[in-house]
């Protein structure tokens, strides 16, 4: 997780850390770090930490243990792929029709390159 | 105490009107960011806040009573100023801290000089650029006051112990927070690490309040020279470049939009470029 500055630095905290949750670096139960260690290891500001954070404590993929910590929520992969999901077709989807327009790609060479995609894949 | 206001501040030096109707706010246990060009008026304003030098008009509040003349144990103002006697090596420079301030923690400074690899028996006067900074930031962050106020602590310092200094400053702060306002002029490093953001342009207040608030203000557009004209007509643009065709296009004033229109590309504008754009002169362009 690095921060690259196209997107509000709150939003790259809580994405870096659904990407950790969603890659089994932060299991479900596991607890996370703290407000302090996110601040100091990007050198953000700890009011911004805890936005980000709070984000997913919003969104219910991270509970708050009073007096120990924050955790990751039982169901939180499950409910992030969900939530990906749904993302998928704007984010990827849309971005990869409009260059292929502009590219004048058909839609046979694309989905002959996806076929190539998944295929290398499970070289 | 820890809230700071400046009221219609006004500070000459001769002919030079260094600040002029200034009025921001520095809020309790928040950090804020000073940014503005060489001569903007960031250090009178610093120092006026610490009560080291008086505005010829307005007055500034600490927790709303009018700042009064001398050092207060409740405020420290790091500054580009070397305040200690020729002859003074570390050692003896950190006892004289512990005087003027109650709180200071002589330990943590000692233990903050290994950190940068600072040798306490060095005159400070006569050390380099660089570690005269560090050694005002060992006593910056020992201090313990509700204020701090750092007049460009990085002044000299290399990549790796700007980074340290980032670090520390921010273990102190979530530890126990309080008021610190930070004058630079490295601004991408520091965009991050406040909340708040006041911006002087030749002795008067440009933006004064949150980071965020500054920032969802500006944005870029970029594309064909002549698509990006017509968008640009009506909305508050603050400076182009132009590249052949190709032409980017710079608004502050008005929420970014979701979208633009085809052929047109939508960029954020980080603190750095949003400043650059803001206090540019003419002769710059």
């Amino acid at each position: 997780m690095y921060l690259d500055g196209d997107k509000p630095i709150f939003q790259q905290i809580a994405e870096g850390l659904e990407d950790g949750i969603l890659s089994g670096a932060f299991p479900e139960e596991s607890q996370i770090p703290s407000i302090t260690e996110f601040s100091v290891q990007y050198r953000i500001n700890p009011a911004t930490a805890l936005k980000g954070i709070n984000l997913l404590v919003d969104a219910g993929i991270v509970y708050k243990k009073r007096g120990i910590g924050m955790f990751v929520s039982q169901g939180a992969v499950e409910k992030l792929q969900a939530k990906r999901r749904e993302q998928f077709y704007a984010k990827y989807v849309r971005a990869l029709v409009e260059e292929a327009r502009r590219l004048n790609l058909t839609e046979p060479d694309i989905q002959t390159m996806i076929r190539r995609g998944f295929d290398h894949e499970s070289d | 105490m820890s809230r700071i206001e400046m009221q219609r501040i006004g500070k000459s030096y001769g002919p030079v009107r260094a600040l002029d109707q200034v009025c921001c706010v520095f809020e309790e246990n928040r950090i804020t960011g000073l940014l503005g060009r060489n001569g903007a008026g960031k250090s009178t304003l610093l120092q006026i806040a610490a009560g080291w030098t008086f505005p010829d008009q307005g007055t500034a509040y600490v927790d709303g009573r009018p700042v009064g003349p001398g050092d207060s144990p409740d405020l420290y103002l790091m500054s580009e100023q070397d305040l200690y006697p020729d002859g003074m090596n570390g050692e003896r420079a950190l006892r004289y801290s512990r005087r003027l301030y109650p709180h200071f923690d002589e330990a943590y400074a000692r233990m903050l000089s290994e950190k940068f690899r600072l040798s306490l028996k060095t005159n400070v006067n006569q050390l380099s650029t660089g570690y005269r900074s560090i050694f005002k930031i060992l006593v910056a962050l020992s201090v313990n006051t509700p204020v701090v106020l750092l007049d460009e602590p990085v002044l000299g310092l290399d990549a790796n112990h700007r980074e340290l200094f980032y670090r520390l400053l921010l273990e102190k702060y979530t530890e126990k927070p309080f008021t610190c306002v930070i004058s630079t002029h490295l601004i991408d490093e520091l965009a991050a690490v406040v909340e708040d953001v006041t911006v002087l342009r030749r002795g008067q207040v440009l933006y004064s309040g949150s980071r965020e608030a500054l920032l969802s203000q500006g944005y870029a557009v970029e594309g064909k020279a002549e698509a990006v004209d017509r968008y640009r007509a009506g909305r508050p643009w603050i400076g182009e470049e132009r590249l052949g065709g190709l032409k980017a296009a710079y608004f502050w004033g008005e929420p970014a939009p979701d979208t633009v229109p085809e052929g047109l590309e939508l960029a954020p504008l980080d603190l750095q470029k949003l400043f650059i754009r803001l206090t540019e002169e003419e002769e710059e362009k």
